[in-house]
């Protein structure tokens, strides 16, 4: 009972990332852009909210630039695929080698090559909900992955329950029918994008400020990669998105856990599991898919 | 007559230049090295550190290009710098672009190549060396088992690649030399940088009850922290992460190995050579990191035993066995022959 309790719990913790950035792919999918450029756009995230609360000595003010971090760089993303029209496959594999270069090079700048990790003096406290109780390991996470649990309704409430939502998929869906109704594709791809990005910062930041407390390579590590993968998991709904995310971080924690115990199964096996049940998963679910009817595709206005 | 100032002046600059260069007795030797990971990575760090020390001294005239990846580049660098600066060494580290650097060496024998390997070194100038710190981490593992209450040792570690199984088992050999009931378990978290995933991984260890940490990577060392436990650090002295957390660890230093390929190099009587033991206890190459206060917190007779240890390895009295083999996270390794 109790290992289980605890299992949970590093499910929600490994989860958390992967779920802010599925969330706000989510956004911008629906909206009909494919941003790519997410894996990147993590790393720049949780780099410059790393360094704007160690230079600034305030938490809250890196999570700030990192969502900022990540809004900016979605802006880009809007400016060549919305805007220009450009391909969004390239101009998202673009930004996420132009963000992880710059996030490096600045790394490199500023710590001058530091083969121990850069760290904060704190991070983000955990906020215990239940102490004292059995379940107390379960919620004694970070407040974040507390507002990413909440974002899930709160994702699905905006797109399903407002008109704005109906605008955001809308366009993601038949941009020149919305376009006839009176919509601004333009505008509503860069609010998707804005929205998105915000959410890809607090993944970012969740890493660098609150589990971590310290940057260094990898820190990403394909997050952003598997977060794409989760949203065509989640078939773009965002309780099924929060259901892969669990699904992805529940199966690492098992892994991890089977590891420690001791479990005589080749290594190998124990690390591909995650990534093999995603793939699984995908396939099954994959065939099914409903894709948002303009992803990929540039709106030019007649 | 603007221009004829201009040229006098270049000239000048020039003579004044060749005759400065002509005044030193002894150039510093020129070396380049050639990095597949970011200099951020800990492996790669420790060849940079040192080359830097040596730069700084005014001994070599140092260059570098990391992050070269391992599709093919390794070559293109190699080649040009070879062609273009022919350094007097290149420094490197050759995993996963073996057979590349190989085939570059081979073209210029005139270069020693000196790189970090799995494999053996070729005539007539290149030269391998690795990560030859089991040693040290066969003295934390004394340590490690002496201390542990509840029998059960974490280890994290990045890939079981030979190099960091070689670190792994000589760490078991130490544990269940002075405790054979203990159990150690492996995590590998296959990546080089993950932080959150090792301390996931550490996580996860201190569930299962683990009260001891290992910590290949980077990541494990805050687990440890928060949960008031102690671990070990690696390949560089990592005490001030947690000086309250962090016992010591192995250390590598190649220090002794890049003074010796240099000492080489001058003297004109280099020549490909496996470097190992440079890499080693017995000739600085590696160390067990100072202790700072666990010193006073460790058991006297324990510490004792560890020096007398680490003493006895320096003076090539006592071998640590040299396992490459993945370990076995499920099985406690039988007792194995020391001596050997």
């Amino acid at each position: 009972m109790d290992s289980l309790i605890l299992l949970f719990a590093a499910m929600l913790r490994i989860s958390t990332p992967i779920l802010f950035a599925s969330l706000g792919e989510t956004l911008v999918e629906r909206a009909g852009v494919l941003n790519l450029g997410i894996e990147g756009t993590l790393l720049l995230s949780a780099f410059s909210g790393f360094v704007a609360a160690q230079f600034t000595g305030s938490l809250w003010l890196g999570l700030v630039a990192a969502v900022l971090t990540g809004i900016a760089l979605s802006l880009l993303m809007g400016l060549l695929t919305v805007t220009f029209g450009l391909s969004q496959h390239v101009c998202g594999l673009g930004i996420t080698l132009l963000a992880s270069g710059v996030a490096l090079f600045a790394f490199r700048l500023i710590y001058g090559g530091a083969s121990t990790p850069p760290a904060l003096e704190t991070s983000f406290v955990t906020l215990d909900i239940l102490p004292g109780t059995a379940f107390a390991p379960l919620f004694s996470q970070h407040w974040l992955t507390y507002i990413s649990l909440l974002c899930v309704p709160l994702v699905h409430w905006l797109l399903y329950r407002t008109a704005f939502g109906l605008r955001l998929r809308a366009v993601g869906e038949q941009p020149e029918a919305a376009d006839t109704a009176g919509i601004n594709v333009y505008k509503m791809r860069y609010l998707a994008l804005i929205l998105g990005g915000a959410f890809m910062g607090l993944a970012g930041a969740f890493l660098s400020l609150a589990q971590l407390g310290a940057f260094s390579h990898g820190i990403i590590n394909g997050r952003g990669w598997v977060a794409i993968a989760i949203v065509i998991f989640g078939n773009w709904l965002p309780y099924r998105v929060l259901a892969g995310a669990l699904l992805f971080g529940g199966v690492q924690a098992l892994q991890l856990r089977l590891q420690a115990e001791g479990v005589p199964l080749p290594y190998e096996l124990l690390l591909a599991l995650p990534y093999i049940l995603t793939i699984v998963a995908i396939a099954f679910v994959g065939r099914n898919a409903s894709y948002p009817a303009a992803l990929l595709k540039p709106y030019r206005r007649e | 007559m603007k221009n004829h100032i201009r040229l006098l002046l270049v000239i000048l600059i020039l003579i004044l230049a060749v005759s400065v260069t002509a005044a030193q007795d002894e150039e510093p030797l020129v070396v380049f090295a050639a990095y597949a990971t970011p200099i951020e990575e800990p492996w790669d760090g420790v060849i940079h550190v040192a080359l830097q020390a040596a730069a700084d001294e005014g001994r070599i005239e140092y260059e570098y290009q990391d992050e070269i990846g391992y599709s093919g580049d390794m070559e293109i660098v190699l080649r040009e710098v070879a062609e273009e600066t022919a350094p007097d060494v290149i420094f490197g580290d050759a995993f996963g672009n073996e057979e590349a650097v190989r085939r570059v060496a081979r073209d210029y024998p005139d270069i020693a190549f000196v790189f970090g390997s799995g494999l053996g070194p070729a005539q007539p100038n290149l030269s391998v060396f690795d990560n030859w710190i089991h040693e040290p981490a066969y003295l934390s593992g004394l340590i490690a088992g002496s201390v542990t209450e509840s029998g059960i040792v974490g280890v994290v570690g990045g890939y079981p690649v030979p190099e960091v199984n070689r670190i792994v088992n000589a760490f078991i050999q130490g544990v269940t030399e002075v405790n054979e009931e203990a159990e150690v378990r492996v995590t590998f978290i296959n990546s080089w940088f993950d932080p959150a995933a090792a301390q996931e991984a550490a996580q996860a260890q201190v569930d299962a009850g683990a009260d001891i940490l290992f910590a290949e990577r980077f990541g494990v060392i805050d687990v440890a922290a928060e949960n008031e436990l102690w671990a070990f650090g690696n390949m560089s002295d990592q005490n001030e992460l947690a000086p309250e957390t962090v016992i010591t660890g192995p250390v590598w230093d190649m220090g002794p190995t890049i003074d010796f390929v240099l000492d080489q190099v001058e003297a004109g009587s280099y020549t490909g050579l496996d470097l190992k033991d440079f890499s080693m206890m017995a000739y600085g190459g590696a160390s067990l990191a100072p202790l700072y206060g666990f010193e006073q917190t460790l058991d006297a007779d324990l510490l004792k035993m560890v020096r007398e240890r680490e003493q006895q390895i320096t003076d090539g009295l006592f071998r640590v066995n040299i396992d490459e083999a993945t370990p076995n996270g499920a099985v406690v390794p039988e007792n194995t022959t020391i001596g050997g």
